[in-house]
């Protein structure tokens, strides 16, 4: 048995395929998701999606603020923003990752809080790559 | 060369450098279509499974009717309405038709259900519309109108939510409309009138009876989700509009390019004709002359001999 997972962004289908497990993070919590789980629906926290394929491979990708939704083995990731390992680009999220616990660019607490944690999950999702 | 011949070679020439740049815009506007619509493909995955996520939790939170996003017993004070239209013209009637959509919505919710309409405008078209007629607007987005991304729509959202959540009495809008283009095909484009809040719930849940929603397991709870659900389906909504409003506002603009085009190729046409007319009435002119010169040469020769 195995899961049809589609991991989508507002704008684009970002990977589709089989997989045989499917790891997440929701605001609750760490998920993990085998064939035959029951239906859910969870809001997912920003952090790293990993699912393994069927083929053994790993897909990391990194996820900021959505859902997944499982039902009938087929696994939906929704997320406003979602990028996979591949595409992140480390310099750029190091940057970020510097300024936003250096004070932050803007007054805006909650904001530099949020910037930060957009870094260090888009950096763990680089590093899963590897 | 005649001054006639030479009036018209000149505006013949003036024509062909206009019939150059309208081709150039016509073939701009015909590729960048094509990618606005893949852009607006790419987003139905997304927008597929939000509503269904968003059907299953409505359909399983218990408090729906007093959620704020759906409650439609609000008061009747002030309506907000968001009109997409275009950043640039050459695009025909594709701005002044949604404005046209809009003023009718406007007076409308004005007139016959009492509503203070309160404007959101996007372009640049329809923010000097409405700053001509001296119309206040809560809020103008332009410089987005031909390449809208997510960012943008969810900014737009953020602001028409919040102006939504306010209480009537601080100037809190008690509905939100939105007017766009829908993008049906290459050749017809309609512009649409929307509600975007209060939500409709009722529509999605007779979509969900044909296929039996699961019995989900909602994280935290289904109030939660559907809490966080909504904002994310407003977005949507606005980013799906924007898009197809850019869509149509390309293939708006090619169709004026390609009349003003075929246009020019009848202009062109019918000059040159003038041209070879006056051409030909030049030839004509100069023949008779030197017939006529050559002609009152011979009769002097011959009347002296």
């Amino acid at each position: 048995m195995t899961l049809q997972v589609q991991l989508v962004a507002a704008d684009r289908s970002v990977w589709s395929g089989e997989g045989s497990i499917v790891i997440a993070r929701t605001v609750d919590g760490d998920i993990g998701v085998l064939p035959g789980h029951e239906p859910l629906l969870a809001e997912l926290a920003s952090g790293v999606v990993l699912v393994k394929t069927t083929e053994g491979e790993e897909v990391a990708a990194a996820v900021h603020g959505g859902f997944i939704s499982v039902d009938a083995d087929t696994v939906s990731l929704l997320a406003e923003v979602a990028e996979l390992s591949h595409e992140i680009d480390v310099a750029r999220a190091r940057k970020a990752l510097d300024v936003a616990s250096n004070g932050g660019a803007s007054d805006d607490d909650e904001a530099n809080r949020a910037a930060q944690v957009r870094a260090e999950t888009r950096l763990r999702a680089a590093e899963a790559r590897i | 060369m005649g001054a006639q011949l030479r009036v018209v070679r000149r505006r013949i020439r003036s024509v062909q450098a206009t019939k150059k740049i309208t081709k150039a815009m016509e073939l701009i506007a015909a590729s960048r279509i094509v990618k606005a619509q893949n852009r607006l493909n790419a987003t139905r995955p997304y927008t597929i499974e939000l509503s269904r996520a968003l059907t299953a939790a409505a359909s399983n939170s218990t408090s729906i009717d007093d959620h704020p996003l759906l409650a439609t017993q609000k008061q009747k004070v002030r309506a907000a309405m968001v009109v997409i239209t275009a950043d640039r013209g050459l695009a025909g009637a594709y701005s002044s038709n949604a404005i046209r959509e809009a003023q009718a919505l406007s007076n409308l919710l004005q007139e016959d259900e009492g509503y203070e309409v309160v404007p959101y405008v996007v372009g640049r078209k329809g923010e000097g519309w409405f700053r001509f007629r001296g119309r206040p607007v809560a809020r103008a987005w332009t410089g987005i109108s031909d390449q809208p991304t997510y960012e943008h729509a969810t900014e737009i959202a953020d602001v028409v939510l919040a102006r939504f959540l306010q209480p009537t009495e601080e100037g809190g809008a008690d509905q939100i409309h939105i007017v766009y283009t829908g993008f049906k095909n290459m050749v017809s484009q309609e512009v649409r009138v929307r509600r975007i809040l209060p939500l409709e719930v009722v529509e999605e849940q007779e979509e969900a009876g044909a296929a039996l929603a699961p019995l989900y397991d909602f994280e935290p709870s289904a109030e939660a989700v559907l809490d966080s659900l909504l904002p994310r389906y407003v977005r949507t909504v606005i980013y799906t509009a924007l898009l197809e409003s850019a869509a149509s506002e390309h293939a708006a603009r090619r169709r004026a390019m390609k009349a003003a085009t075929d246009n020019a190729d009848e202009l062109i046409k019918s000059l040159t004709r003038q041209a070879n007319q006056a051409r030909q009435a030049e030839i004509t002119q100069e023949i008779s002359e030197i017939v006529g010169g050559a002609d009152a040469l011979s009769s002097v020769t011959a009347g002296s001999e």
